[in-house]
């Protein structure tokens, strides 16, 4: 007995219809719950208060402080290596052997999960260099672990520059990294943005590679040598030590806001970059 | 009647991979004059400008023998500066392409690169652009607004000022008038009649009665060979090769 | 300090270069050292204990790993059993189905989705998911399924955008053309669009594969600890991401030597894995 294609047609419509409306409200519940059960919490002395008692009292201070270091610096090492290496994949050579490999190494450090990067930070820069748990030794490993992304947006951004305008700036006498700084990188500076805001995203969120490099000290750092905290690292160990429900809720919230407001931005940086050009 | 000769092409030949764009070209430009190259698509005209102001440089598998002189100097001379070159000589192409900035920022962009800083310069030297290009009545008032604002005619017309800016003693134009409406187009060919007075013209077109109306000079190119090469006139009114007469007559092309 | 210009280009593309040598670099530094630090231990142990080893006792000289790798590919499958459907069907439906405001709508919800931390994944994983399966179904809850549906939420985004790079690549005439001798969307797609988009789709489930295996911080918070083999899906487990990340902070010596050897087992699964995504896009190509 053949089923009728007709009915079938129908019937998987409204299935990955309902696929589709279902796997969107996965994230809605996840922010809902996320909100609802840490909004309570987040207020102001939240924000600012230093914590106390484990954490099971006062704010989270340190550990927003500790996320914004390690997210700026790692995106100041990370921004001149990345644009860099795109800027010479995509002007300074053509393809080869050479430009092949290194993208195979790029691709390559992209595979690698993050647990591994903690366990090579926590070897070579808190072992070996003798750093210890540090930002510093945080903020190095968080760089190379962003690198590829940073590579790859500045990549595509940099090569959606239209070749004629290269041509343009050539024909008026420009050399070539004349042209890649005046002409080349501000109309890919959209593009280059959207891929850093999408970059200290993920900084923002990575437990497993900080843990291991950056520590979990509940002091504030001050100096690069220093250990401290991500939100993230805060929220892990609130959990996992059941320390608080409610400063974890509360932590969770801070975290995922900011993730969201990254985002949020990142497509701002990209809409607008779209519509200067069409 | 002797005159200067500017540019000097002897036997040039380009090739792209296996395909040869230009068969061994040889031809005096001479200065201060408006020299036409005509021909119909793929006759190799646009890759002998690329040569000439050295753009050619950025395109991969081009061969390239024989040489060009400028002002007796060789400049396919593996010393020579191709940068220093191209601000001895403009290029305007067929498309307009105006930089995403601002109509003064077009223009002052080379003067920049040459390091000119000194704002009532830069603004001098914009408006003399400007002027030059027969757009300044147009503009005037609104230098600060994007190029991309512009009308095809006036972006092509910046762009003529763009490369004016730099004080070129050469400007090749490429087809520079392909889709421009009759006014632009006049306004642009009033303005290369004004400027042969001091630079050296050279317009690559497949519109005869272009060549016919404002160049002094004409070579006509046909798959890659220089066919024919004289005065104006002369080819215009007698002209020696049968393919020259039906190209001109719009026989093909 | 005025160069000639032509050094100052050579100087540029110098330095350039370095930048880029960078990448291989810091990979090669990567290897270098994770080798270096977890293939002595192959040596001394002997690779056979380790890899097929059933006892994990560091400290009494155990290095067993066995059990964890199979509980990552017991993981990994999971997550692909709940995740591939799902995003699979997703993907359809976006590039199939769906207008253009829908899409506005699902693609920066999905970037959402795989912007959130895998932290806060494992976190309500531990409230809601655990619980749930230990009171309706049995078990402590932490187990090899709690594990398996988080996961598979987790990769849900790598599906499903390379998917559906995969489908919308799949050019308009082959669907114009099945739809010219009358067969219903449905039909066309399942008969004409998947088979055309077929490695693609694969890749994006190694991809996710891949994704899945690497995944630490959600896995240890719901997974349990357990160091033996899960023999049904409501038995707890431990993977060779949660043995690195549970005792590392503590590890000295050989048991440190031996966390190192868990990483290098992972790290050759994952190129393995990769390597073959990355070869399957390409073919796609």
């Amino acid at each position: 007995m053949r089923i009728n294609p007709r009915f079938t047609n129908k019937f998987v419509q409204i299935g990955l219809n309902f696929q589709a409306f279902f796997t969107v409200s996965i994230l809605v519940i996840i922010v809902a719950i996320i909100c609802f059960k840490g909004l309570p919490y987040v207020n102001f002395e939240f924000i600012f208060a230093y914590p106390e008692d484990m954490g099971r009292l006062g704010g989270i201070f340190p550990s927003i402080a500790g996320t914004i270091l390690l997210a700026l610096l790692s995106i100041l090492f990370a921004t001149p290596l990345g644009v860099g290496t795109a800027i010479f994949l995509t002007e300074y050579t053509k393809e080869s052997l050479f430009t092949k490999i290194i993208r195979f190494g790029v691709e390559s450090l992209a595979g690698i999960p993050s647990i591994l990067y903690g366990l090579f930070g926590f070897i070579f820069f808190v072992i070996k260099l003798r750093m210890g748990w540090s930002l510093l030794a945080g903020v190095l490993t968080i760089t190379i672990m962003i690198l590829p992304t940073i590579i790859r947006t500045s990549e595509e951004a940099i090569k959606a520059v239209p070749r004629n305008l290269r041509m343009v700036s050539y024909s008026l006498s420009a050399t070539k990294w004349e042209t890649v700084t005046k002409v080349v990188l501000p109309s890919a500076i959209p593009g280059i943005l959207t891929g850093i805001m999408l970059s200290v995203g993920r900084a923002v969120g990575e437990t497993a590679a900080v843990i291991f490099t950056m520590g979990s000290s509940l002091r504030l750092p001050t100096s690069l040598m220093d250990s401290g905290r991500t939100m993230a690292v805060h929220f892990y160990i609130l959990a996992r030590e059941g320390i608080s429900m409610e400063k974890a809720y509360g932590t969770s919230l801070v975290l995922v806001v900011s993730i969201l407001l990254i985002n949020v931005l990142a497509y701002y940086i990209m809409n607008k970059a779209i519509s200067k050009y069409s | 009647m002797t005159m200067n000769i500017k540019i000097a092409i002897k036997e040039l030949r380009v090739a792209f991979a296996q395909n040869e764009v230009l068969k061994s070209v040889s031809v005096d430009v001479y200065k201060n004059t408006i020299t036409g190259f005509m021909g119909p698509s793929g006759s190799g005209k646009s890759s002998l400008i690329s040569v000439i102001n050295r753009m050619i440089d950025f395109e991969e598998n081009a061969g390239i023998k024989g040489e060009v002189h400028i002002d007796g100097q060789n400049i396919l001379d593996g010393d020579h500066n191709a940068v220093e070159l191209r601000r001895r000589i403009g290029t305007v192409f067929a498309v307009p392409i105006p930089l995403p900035r601002s109509i003064y920022e077009n223009i002052a962009y080379g003067p920049r690169l040459r390091g000119i800083r000194d704002r009532i310069m830069l603004h001098y030297i914009v408006e003399d652009s400007l002027k030059k290009a027969f757009l300044w009545d147009e503009v005037k008032d609104r230098l600060s607004m994007s190029a991309l604002k512009l009308s095809g005619g006036q972006q092509q017309r910046l762009c003529l000022a763009r490369t004016l800016a730099l004080k070129p003693e050469i400007i090749l134009l490429d087809e520079p008038c392909s889709g421009l409406d009759p006014i632009s187009t006049a306004k642009i060919e009033d303005a290369l009649s004004e400027l042969k007075k001091d630079i050296t013209i050279i317009l690559v077109s497949n519109n005869t009665k272009q060549i016919a109306r404002i160049t002094d000079f004409s070579a006509f190119f046909y798959l890659g060979e220089l066919i024919e090469y004289g005065t104006t006139e002369r080819l215009f009114t007698t002209p020696t090769m049968k393919k020259t007469e039906d190209y001109i007559q719009g026989k093909f092309g | 300090m005025i160069k000639n210009p032509v050094r100052k280009e050579q100087f540029v593309k110098w330095v350039l270069v370095a930048f880029a040598l960078s990448s291989l670099l810091f990979l090669f530094l990567i290897f270098m050292f994770i080798l270096f630090e977890g293939l002595p231990l192959f040596h001394k142990v002997g690779l056979k204990n380790i890899i097929m080893g059933s006892k994990w006792a560091p400290t009494k000289g155990f290095f067993g790993i066995y059990p964890m790798i199979v509980s990552s590919f017991f993981v990994t499958f999971g997550a692909l059993f709940i995740g591939a459907p799902m995003g699979l069907s997703c993907a359809i439906y976006l590039s199939e189905y769906s207008g253009k405001r829908m899409k506005m709508f699902l693609k920066p919800a999905l970037e959402l989705l795989a912007g959130i931390p895998s932290v806060v994944y494992g976190f309500l994983g531990v409230i809601y998911i655990v619980p749930l399966i230990r009171n309706y179904i049995g078990g402590s809850g932490f187990s090899l399924l709690a594990t398996s549906i988080i996961l598979g939420i987790m990769i849900l985004p790598t599906i499903i955008s390379i998917s559906f790079d995969s489908l919308v690549s799949v050019p308009k005439t082959y669907r114009e053309g099945s739809f010219a001798m009358g067969a219903t969307k449905w039909q066309t797609i399942y008969k004409v669009v998947l088979p055309a988009a077929r490695s693609g789709i694969l890749a994006s489930f190694i991809l996710g594969m891949g994704r899945a295996i690497g995944e630490t911080m959600a896995v240890i918070m719901i997974a349990g600890n357990a160091l033996r083999i899960p023999t049904s899906i409501l038995d707890p487990l431990r993977t060779l991401t949660g043995n690195i990340a549970l005792e590392l902070a503590y590890a000295t010596g050989d048991h440190r030597l031996g966390l190192f050897s868990t990483g290098v087992v992972l790290l050759i699964i994952i190129m393995i894995l990769n390597y073959i995504a990355n070869f399957g896009i390409k073919r796609k190509m």
